[in-house]
């Protein structure tokens, strides 16, 4: 009884999670021009459309420079800082961690406005640029904290016998360290492209001209429901998938083993 | 940390990441704080010590029941996520053979990725007056004319509780698989049944995870735009929603951020309400 229960629990709640993403993609293949009930397709015309369509690939490209663009600067100022406090004595450590913590803690929503108020009365002008200096702002407390949870007292061995056998510094951390934590800056890099290729309101605020996929999606959605936009979300949730079964896949396996 | 070294080259390794949150977070939002106290004298901006926004803010019906629709919005999203995420994980943890559990958290949670755009528009596509939840409640004859699902609040709450319901399980699982069954064992030896095991042993066991997974849910949702702009249907305006009406149409940035102060004081003080029971430092 309370077997079959939870059985039934369990289709329920996966059907709960999956009929959005699920309705997404099917009628992204309709043959009609409306993403609803009957469905008459497959058709793959409004990929198609949507391929042809050069605000989308371009926001398509642009969504893919920012979240790469901003995911490697966050994850190089993430390992430094990381390396800087777990490798030497600094005085106030535990307020820098704090500190370099502390976006997490404030909404995405904030986070913009902030910078959009800062940006724009520096005279600053909207662009990729600030899109991508707003998601390094919420990416960096991430990596700096997956890379700082992975480097523990064990590899400081290793970095002292390269020091011995006369390795400067900058040998020491790029030959030595940096191969040692690879897994967790591997995953901090995707997590942070995942999260930066998604996000909405910190392009939404501090972008203009050049606009990214989520911002492109959004303006297309003030014409009401369409298969276009199934089809470009069908695609953006596609690389998302494509993103997490990486980090999955290359990083989370090997940790395990 | 042993055999850590002291130095200047440390400085050197810590600046760059200190200066970006330094620049780009701290030095925004002392801004931001200091713009909540600035004014508008028609369209230019007065800084200064005023009130002024606090005060509309506490005199302006439409301001405060943004307020109180937003607090609603999210207490009831917060409670239904965890109830229905809280047998999710367990069934996940106890039921499901231990080499399938991590392929069952996987799929439970693959969905959270997609974007909250995207997300909101699919639940608009289920909920449209002609979309598939209409059309199977009329087809099997429940309804005999299709209800008006979307554009509601109840859109927004299903919508937030969707991606809630998969962050929950993913913190409530990995509290739950961290309980040894010794426990279980020695509550049921000791007489007793499964429902009491549950409420002594199990649920205070696992409050922590709870609350820190309730707390997050609190601080997404109450932060969030998107959700109740697209699926709301703009009847009752959330908190997000009046900041980014004024920022858009008036361009009133000191009550935009004022609200935002706003927003943060709520989020503290949620914090301090259940600070005894948080442990962030496990997510």
């Amino acid at each position: 009884m309370m077997r079959a229960a939870s059985w039934a629990y369990l289709i329920l709640a996966y059907g709960f999670i999956y009929l959005p993403v699920m309705t997404l993609v099917l009628f992204s293949f309709q043959g009609s021009g409306l993403p609803v009930p009957p469905f008459d397709g497959p058709s793959l015309q409004w990929y198609g459309e949507v391929l042809g369509d050069r605000d989308v690939t371009d926001a398509l490209i642009h969504s893919l420079t920012v979240s790469l663009g901003s995911s490697a600067i966050a994850v190089a100022l993430g390992f430094c800082a990381a390396y800087g406090l777990a490798r030497f004595i600094l005085p106030g450590s535990a307020l820098i961690r704090g500190l370099l913590i502390a976006p997490i803690t404030v909404s995405y929503l904030i986070v913009g406005l902030g910078l959009l108020i800062v940006l724009t009365n520096a005279g600053l002008a909207l662009s990729l640029l600030t899109v991508a200096i707003g998601h390094v702002v919420i990416n960096l407390p991430l990596a700096f904290a997956i890379i700082y949870a992975s480097m523990g007292a064990q590899q400081q061995n290793a970095e002292r016998a390269a020091r011995d056998l006369g390795a400067g510094e900058l040998q020491v951390v790029t030959l030595v360290t940096v191969p040692m934590v690879a897994p967790a800056i591997a995953a901090a890099f995707f997590l942070s492209v995942t999260l930066s290729w998604d996000e909405f309101i910190i392009a939404f605020l501090l972008s203009r001209f050049d606009i990214t996929l989520p911002v492109e999606i959004w303006s297309m959605l003030s014409s009401g429901l369409s298969p276009r936009l199934n089809a470009v979300g069908s695609v953006v949730f596609l690389v998302s998938v494509a993103g997490v079964l990486i980090l999955e896949l290359l990083v989370l396996r090997r940790r395990r083993a | 940390m042993t055999g850590a070294r002291s130095g200047a080259a440390g400085w050197g390794f810590v600046a760059p990441a200190l200066l970006w949150t330094l620049a780009f977070f701290i030095v925004p939002f002392v801004v931001m704080g200091a713009m909540s106290l600035a004014t508008l004298d028609g369209r230019t901006l007065v800084w200064g010590l005023h009130p002024d926004n606090y005060v509309e803010l506490a005199t302006r019906a439409y301001l405060w029941r943004a307020i109180i629709v937003s607090l609603e919005i999210t207490l009831t999203v917060t409670i239904v996520s965890v109830l229905l995420a809280y047998p999710l994980a367990a069934i996940i943890a106890f039921r499901v053979p231990p080499r399938w559990q991590r392929l069952a958290l996987l799929l439970a949670i693959l969905p959270f990725w997609t974007s909250y755009v995207v997300r909101s528009y699919a639940w608009l596509l289920v909920l449209a007056q002609e979309g598939i939840v209409n059309r199977a409640l009329t087809g099997i004859g429940l309804l005999d004319d299709p209800v008006r699902l979307a554009n509601t609040r109840f859109a927004t709450v299903t919508g937030f509780v969707h991606f809630f319901v998969m962050l929950l399980t993913l913190t409530i699982y990995a509290n739950l698989v961290q309980l040894s069954p010794n426990y279980r064992r020695a509550a049921m030896d000791l007489g007793a049944n499964a429902f009491q095991t549950f409420r002594h042993v199990i649920l205070p066991l696992t409050l922590p995870g709870i609350v820190t997974g309730a707390f997050l849910t609190f601080v997404l949702c109450i932060g969030d735009y998107v959700t109740p702009q697209i699926l709301g249907g703009n009847t009752e305006l959330t908190v997000p929603q009046v900041i980014m009406v004024q920022l858009g149409r008036r361009a009133n940035f000191p009550l935009a951020s004022a609200l935002a102060i706003v927003l943060m004081g709520i989020v503290t003080l949620a914090y301090l309400g259940c600070a005894r029971w948080l442990r962030l430092d496990r997510i």
